[in-house]
């Protein structure tokens, strides 16, 4: 049961928990950033929370001058069907954070797609590379100040 | 065809044309570009139904080397266009396009940083079909339309930068003749 997983996080990791929500029943947990790694990996192994597929990391922009991006994971566990959310914040000024690769190897390309979509970096990714847009594109197209029809010539075409 | 230069606008050659033109437009090769779901009411024109063989397109080509129509159906993105300029530019002389669909002919419902709005920005396009998708008979039309422009010996086989390079090598020839 989730009641549980949550009790032992909090019991595990009682610094590293900033805030626990549920919003229609939906779980959502807030992780410090450095602790991202550990967390996900107690909640990989542990014998009652069993976080075995991870289904989703994909970011968010806040646009806000504090904690602007948010990093978004959605974990599953295919032995007991229960579902949990883990948050982290990452700032405009360090947009570095730590990547889950090691723990679950299926991250690699969702990690990539936030990378693209955001400029956030993952370290310890092993090849964060563009995943959509061309490989010399400067911009992230997902962030709050990228208009939406792009920034003209950018994008080359070929010619006529 | 190289007899043109010989003899010049002749009778005979105009009525060479004319019987060469009615041999290209009635063996279409289509290189089918499915890039999205125009692809599929594309392949509903190839099959029985519809059946583009009454108008002899019908040997679908994958190859862009043995084909001369090209359908170009879907969105095309700005990482896509440089596929689509090297398909078009592997195709041999004389060749046509239709742009089918909205996305492809103005990029449509997707108006955003990555579809390039409208293919004719980095391709010379001969035939636009609206629709989203289009219905088959409405490509069957498109196709019936370029089957016209041949015909009519009309055919922009060439881009236009070429074309334009053209007109001024003939505008510098005239000019030298005055000048003469």
């Amino acid at each position: 049961m989730l009641t549980t997983v949550i009790e032992k996080l909090k019991l595990h990791f009682s610094n590293s928990i900033l805030d626990v929500r549920e919003f229609r029943g939906e779980t959502t947990i807030c992780v410090n950033k450095a602790d991202i790694v550990k967390v996900c990996t107690f909640l990989r192994d542990d014998e009652s929370c069993s976080f075995n597929y991870c289904s989703d990391v994909c970011g968010a922009d806040a646009y806000a001058p504090e904690n602007r991006f948010e990093v978004i994971y959605n974990l599953y566990s295919l032995s007991y069907k229960h579902r949990i959310r883990l948050k982290i914040f990452v700032d405009e000024s360090d947009l570095h954070c730590p990547s889950v690769i090691s723990v679950w190897p299926g991250a690699n390309w969702p990690e990539r797609e936030t990378y693209d979509m955001f400029g956030i970096i993952f370290d310890g990714h092993n090849d964060l590379r563009r995943m959509y847009m061309p490989e010399e594109f400067e911009y992230f197209p997902l962030r709050k100040d990228f208009p939406m029809m792009g920034v003209p010539d950018s994008i080359p075409l070929p010619r006529k | 065809m190289g007899l043109e230069h010989a003899l010049g606008d002749t009778a005979l050659t105009t009525t060479i044309d004319s019987a060469i033109n009615w041999c290209r437009k009635n063996s279409l090769w289509p290189m089918p570009l499915g890039i999205s779901c125009c692809g599929i009411e594309m392949m509903a024109f190839a099959m029985p139904r519809f059946d583009v063989a009454r108008f002899g397109a019908e040997v679908f080509r994958f190859s862009p080397r043995q084909a001369d129509l090209l359908i170009v159906a879907g969105t095309t993105t700005y990482k896509m266009a440089t596929v689509v300029r090297k398909i078009y530019d592997q195709m041999p002389d004389p060749k046509w396009v239709i742009a089918m669909g909205a996305c492809t002919s103005s990029g449509g419902m997707y108006r955003t940083y990555s579809v390039v709005q409208g293919i004719d920005q980095f391709l010379p396009v001969d035939v636009y079909v609206a629709g989203c998708p289009p219905r088959p008979d409405n490509l069957l039309h498109a196709l019936i339309m370029i089957q016209e422009k041949i015909q009519r010996g009309e055919s922009r086989s060439t881009p236009m930068t070429v074309t334009a390079e053209r007109q001024e090598q003939q505008l510098l020839q005239i000019q030298g003749i005055n000048n003469n």
